[in-house]
């Protein structure tokens, strides 16, 4: 008994030490559960064609990513984080704040949020006021603000079929969730200004209904499309990747008359859709074995181009003017500084 | 006789009402009966239709399409690899079987401009095509692999990658090896850390510890974390840890001295319900017979109590070993395909991979998710059924 215990003593002593004090190999990147897939796939592809070990990728949404990466310069903090958004001001103050000091910015492509369902129904074509006017806790109704009245789709909209309003969509944790606020609710709003500004900062209503309409269906997006294969007159709100891997199950609606195709959400027709970012932390270049290596093929033609992977993995490219620029920003190491968040 | 009469009538209408009150006592066993006999039913429903659902989902998964195709190394497959075979096959193989020519070229020289006809995995979108599944190959593709299926260069095998890769955001190559190997750096840290630990406070707090207000606000307490939220534990783990401690995020010694925190609780408890069982007459015979307190205690009682301790310690390694909440915290759920060489080096574990390959966009990854939850089960039935085994063979009865 005592020796046993001895050794145990000694054998965790050992594994403790091993544990500790022992130089970084790998690229450590934290961030947006949006750009994971893409950012595990190159970095899969890194692992697999380099001699550098694969980056440890860890899905911790846009602004927890942010706060790891924030903490400042060293082995213990991120090379890298994903952001399904630009960094906030307050996020690059306090990357100031501790350190970090010189980053860069780097954009590698689109994602269009889907607003899709069965795909047996007849085609779904809808405005960003109909959607808004689904989703919305308060809406305007005749010059004035009342609790959301519409239970079918054509209380909104005659044209609109005759059933029950069912959304399923992300939680308030998810990057797609800020996306849809911004450019779904905000953009909605903007046209009632004056009846929003008194109760929403500068008029960004972003409240959504509470009464079951709106079913916050969680951060797995697989269980929302099967939601609508089963409920035929559910309406489903997720990533682009979704619904062009689940074509068989359910089509997307078109908004503002622009049906979500890489060729449109690319150009910026279709009205709901974002840029994806990585954030690199430049002082981190040359200390982290591979980092500079693992960006450079990220940025590749044969990762974000037109014909690249991370196109079959979902990713929708960026025109090529824009990926030439990214890769001289990249090249440059291009700092961003206070004057980019004004 | 009327008097008579009017007694018979009252024992008579006694009689029938003891019939009643027993006919209603037995209806209301019956009915208990039946409650218990469909909530039996029910739980077991649930059990066949879970299990079913995954075998019949997971199976699936355990066999890999194969294709036979003609590989050439050249200058220009070393460039770029998709041009290493039939242009018509380049989405088809796998991309993890192609991307790898470059580096073996370079490795071996001598393979540049040879060709070499092998079984390569197909991609999978190719094997949910020749398993019957949704895919998203293009009409012209689902001809030419009926064509070779009909030459016969279209396999079925054994999925051995399953257990011998990484994770993968490849579907067709993806595997279980780096969680299962993280899962067991992530248990050896849990165990060597919570079992000395867990078993010594038990000891001390049943057979050394004064009964005083302190050690009853400890007792309190312990029985209380038994109970807490594990992602609590994860947070505890990430503030001491990682944040003070400064040891490396994601890496098998957090992750495993977190668990060992939320397994301490259910070991001491067990152990001390083992320790109280055997009777005060073994302790007390071993100190009549001249043996200290320690001695009783290490040499006569603890020996005694083994089956409860080890029953207490796997089914809280089992636990542990299905807990993912507070790993999120400590950054465990991560793309890690390599399995860990260390315990700092960054690991992940089971049900953190079935938790990223449910959430993935790729149809393949589901039959994927329902066998790596298979093999979660499996190991974790194999470890109850080590405790009862062991319970039963070292049982003692007094």
């Amino acid at each position: 008994m005592k020796k046993t215990g001895k050794t145990m003593a000694v054998m965790a002593c050992v594994g403790l030490v091993a544990g500790l004090g022992q130089a970084r190999e790998q690229i450590r990147i934290v961030g947006s559960s949006t750009v994971y897939p893409f950012s595990s796939a190159v970095a899969e592809e890194f692992g697999a064609t380099t001699e550098f070990p694969t980056p440890v990728v860890e899905s911790t949404g846009s602004g927890g990513g942010h706060k790891l990466f924030s903490q400042g310069v060293g082995d213990n903090t991120p090379d890298i984080t994903n952001s399904s958004r630009k960094m906030k001001k307050s996020e690059f103050e306090a990357n100031v704040k501790n350190g970090v000091g010189s980053i860069t910015e780097v954009v590698i492509g689109y994602d269009g949020i889907a607003i899709a369902h069965n795909v047996d129904n007849d085609e779904l074509t809808l405005s960003i006021d109909d959607l808004f006017r689904a989703v919305a806790a308060l809406v305007p109704v005749d010059g004035e603000l009342v609790a959301n009245p519409y239970e079918k789709w054509s209380d909104i909209n005659p044209a609109l079929p005759d059933t029950a309003i069912l959304i399923y969509g992300p939680p308030t944790t998810s990057g797609t969730r800020d996306a849809f606020h911004e450019l779904v609710m905000h953009k909605a709003a903007k046209k009632y200004k004056e009846l929003y500004e008194p109760i929403a900062k500068k008029g960004e209503y972003q409240a959504i209904r509470d009464d079951g309409a709106y079913v916050d269906a969680g951060e797995n997006d697989n269980l929302i499309v099967q939601k609508l294969e089963k409920e035929s007159h559910a309406i489903g709100i997720f990533g682009y990747s979704f619904l062009e891997e689940n074509g068989d199950r359910i089509q997307g609606a078109v908004i503002e008359g622009v049906s979500p195709e890489p060729a449109t959400i690319s150009s910026g027709e279709y009205p709901i859709s974002r840029s994806l970012y990585f954030y690199v932390k430049n002082a981190h270049l040359g200390v982290i074995p591979g980092l500079k290596e693992y960006v450079d093929l990220f940025v590749s033609e044969q990762m974000i181009g037109d014909r690249g992977y991370l196109k079959r993995v979902g990713l929708v490219p960026l025109p090529a003017d824009q990926r030439a620029e990214v890769r001289k920003n990249v090249a440059e190491a291009k700092a961003l500084t206070a004057a980019d968040f004004e | 006789m009327s008097r008579e009469h009017a007694r018979s009538g009252i024992l008579r209408s006694r009689k029938d009402e003891e019939m009643k009150l027993l006919g209603k006592r037995h209806r209301h066993e019956r009915r208990f009966r039946a409650y218990s006999i469909t909530a039996l039913l029910l739980a077991c429903t649930f059990l066949v239709l879970f299990f079913g659902d995954m075998i019949h989902k997971g199976y699936k998964s355990m066999r890999q399409t194969f294709l036979r195709v003609e590989i050439s190394y050249n200058e220009e497959s070393k460039a770029s690899p998709l041009y290493a075979v039939d242009d018509d096959l380049s989405y088809l193989v796998s991309r993890g079987r192609l991307r790898t020519i470059p580096r073996e070229i370079k490795q071996n020289p001598r393979l540049l401009n040879t060709t070499n006809t092998e079984w390569a995995v197909a991609s999978a979108d190719v094997d949910q095509y020749v398993k019957g599944a949704a895919n998203r190959l293009r009409p012209r593709e689902k001809k030419l692999i009926d064509r070779m299926k009909e030459e016969g260069n279209v396999q079925l095998r054994f999925n051995r990658g399953f257990f011998t890769n990484g994770d993968s955001k490849l579907p067709e190559i993806a595997g279980i090896k780096a969680a299962a190997v993280g899962t067991l750096y992530v248990i050896f840290v849990t165990i060597l850390v919570s079992f000395p630990i867990g078993v010594l406070s038990a000891v001390y707090l049943e057979e050394f510890a004064p009964d005083n207000w302190l050690t009853r606000t400890i007792e309190v307490n312990i029985n209380n974390l038994a109970a807490i939220p594990s992602i609590l534990f994860g947070l505890l783990g990430l503030a001491i840890f990682i944040n003070f401690m400064g040891m490396p995020r994601s890496s098998a010694l957090v992750g495993g001295l977190t668990l060992s925190l939320m397994t301490l609780p259910v070991i001491i408890i067990s152990t001390r319900v083992a320790l109280k069982a055997v009777p005060d007459s073994i302790r007390q015979g071993a100190l009549a017979l001249g043996a200290s307190k320690v001695q009783a205690v290490f040499q006569q009682v603890l020996p005694q109590c083994i089956p409860g301790v080890l029953t207490g310690t796997i089914i809280g390694m089992a636990r542990a070993m299905g807990e993912t909440a507070p790993l999120i915290i400590v950054g465990m759920i991560a793309y890690i395909p390599e399995p860990p060489t260390t315990l700092g080096s960054a690991a992940t574990v089971l049900p953190a991979q079935i938790f990223t390959w449910s959430s993935a966009s790729l149809r393949a990854f589901s039959e994927r998710t329902a066998a790596a939850i298979l093999v979660l089960l499996a190991i974790l039935l194999v470890l109850n059924a080590a405790a009862i085994v062991m319970r039963n063979k070292f049982e003692k009865r007094w």
